[in-house]
């Protein structure tokens, strides 16, 4: 596995953006979570089944992990907008030359990845949602909570996101995905839920995604009450062609908080995709 | 479970709690007496420095709290089950379900959130109701 780093102008202004990367073969670009960083997806890249076919991708959104935000960052009401977040995904894959890549996403990951079938599918082999649906019924309506001076909000993100763990999630695999919301930036998990509440209501158009040209596969944890399966059986139901899988034992952090019970979902999903590429 | 059950485990939380040295520590710094009903069987719960210093069982007539949790005693059972179903594992899960409230000032259940779910999942970790 290899970090490095990158320079991206977003909204006209230069960013430097942290990714890791390992494997080889056809692009397989991961989205994390809100809040997070891209080591969600460390079990993906060390896994050999993955990575004797494919070569995973995953960058640190700006504000998240290794990647600073932009300059001016402190005078900023940060808020995640669907535009910004479909650039930011466009300018990465183009700055490594991306052809046709596979994009796996994972909560606004998946969300984003609905958007990118809406606008875009015919720059991408395949796209994967975990944990996505076209709307949630939201299970909090204050995110202040998430960022104010008497509350500290790195505990405050990891003890909610504890409740979307699934319980058989191993404790080290579980406590690893929660220390990287306590380590999130002030206000940076507020602000990506942004995009995911005020513009993420996408029902009445992902009737229009045409898997035809763009395969979709949906895969939700049973345990997952933010993204439930339900939320995701009528997305699927929406969209002609898509492939729902709902995973057992897994919450709204597979690849993190169960390594090992995801990939029995993941690889044959990847293998199909590997299968229809040869054919 | 039975109705007497659930009562009965909520009686056992100063036990629970304060035999777990890393729950205490984490609750250091709050103080609060907070409310959990079971039906419409209310328990006041009061809070010292991490302890659980008392725990009052209801009726309540003029007595305050900063917050309270109510469910059933059905739900409860479900919730402190050592493998709980999906729905039935979070305090928020169960709030979303529709078979949970939470209520009154929600600011020391914020900042103290990890302590208080802690506190609210210790009979599952202790399996008394599995």
């Amino acid at each position: 596995m290899v970090g490095r780093y990158l320079h991206l102008d977003l909204g006209g202004r230069p960013h430097r953006v942290y990714f890791e990367e390992a494997g080889e073969g056809w692009p397989l670009v991961c989205l994390h979570t809100a809040g997070a960083d891209g080591r969600q997806f460390r079990h993906l890249m060390t896994d050999r089944d993955v990575t004797r076919h494919w070569r995973v991708v995953a960058f640190d959104m700006p504000r998240h992990g290794k990647s600073l935000p932009p300059a001016g960052w402190q005078d900023e009401d940060y808020r995640l907008t669907t535009d910004a977040y479909v650039e930011l995904i466009l300018a990465f894959c183009g700055a490594l030359a991306l052809e046709r890549p596979v994009v796996l996403g994972c909560s606004i990951g998946g969300k984003i990845v609905l958007e990118l079938a809406l606008r875009a599918p015919e720059r991408f082999r395949a796209l994967i949602g975990l944990e996505a649906a076209a709307y949630q019924t939201p299970w909090y309506d204050d995110t202040s909570w998430l960022h104010r001076p008497d509350v500290h909000g790195g505990e405050l993100c990891s003890a909610l996101m504890s409740g979307l763990i699934a319980p058989q999630a191993p404790a080290e695999a579980r406590w690893e995905t929660l220390w990287m919301y306590a380590q999130g930036g002030p206000g940076v998990f507020r602000g990506d839920l942004h995009f995911y509440r005020a513009e993420g209501n996408l029902r009445d158009r992902v009737g229009r995604i045409e898997t035809a040209r763009c395969p979709l596969y949906l895969l939700t944890g049973e345990y997952d009450f933010s993204c439930t399966p339900d939320d995701t059986r009528e997305t699927a139901a929406r969209i002609r062609g898509a492939r729902l899988t709902i995973m057992k034992e897994l919450g709204h952090f597979p690849m993190s908080e169960h390594p090992q019970r995801f990939r029995e979902y993941l690889l044959p999903v990847l293998e199909e995709i590997r299968g229809a590429r040869s054919a | 479970m039975r109705t007497p059950d659930a009562h009965a485990i909520v009686a056992r939380l100063p036990e629970l709690v304060n035999a777990d040295g890393a729950l205490v520590r984490r609750g250091a710094r709050l103080t609060t007496s907070f409310l959990l009903a079971v039906d419409d069987v209310e328990f006041l719960i009061h809070v010292v420095a991490g302890r659980l210093h008392a725990v009052e069982q209801g009726p309540l007539l003029l007595r305050s709290w900063s917050f309270a949790v109510r469910a059933t005693a059905e739900s409860w059972a479900r919730f402190w089950q050592p493998l709980p179903a999906p729905g039935y594992h979070d305090l928020f899960a169960m709030k979303k379900l529709g078979v949970a409230r939470v209520e009154g000032d929600l600011w020391p259940l914020m900042a103290h959130l990890r302590y208080v779910k802690d506190v609210l999942a210790a009979p599952r970790r202790a399996r008394l109701a599995g």
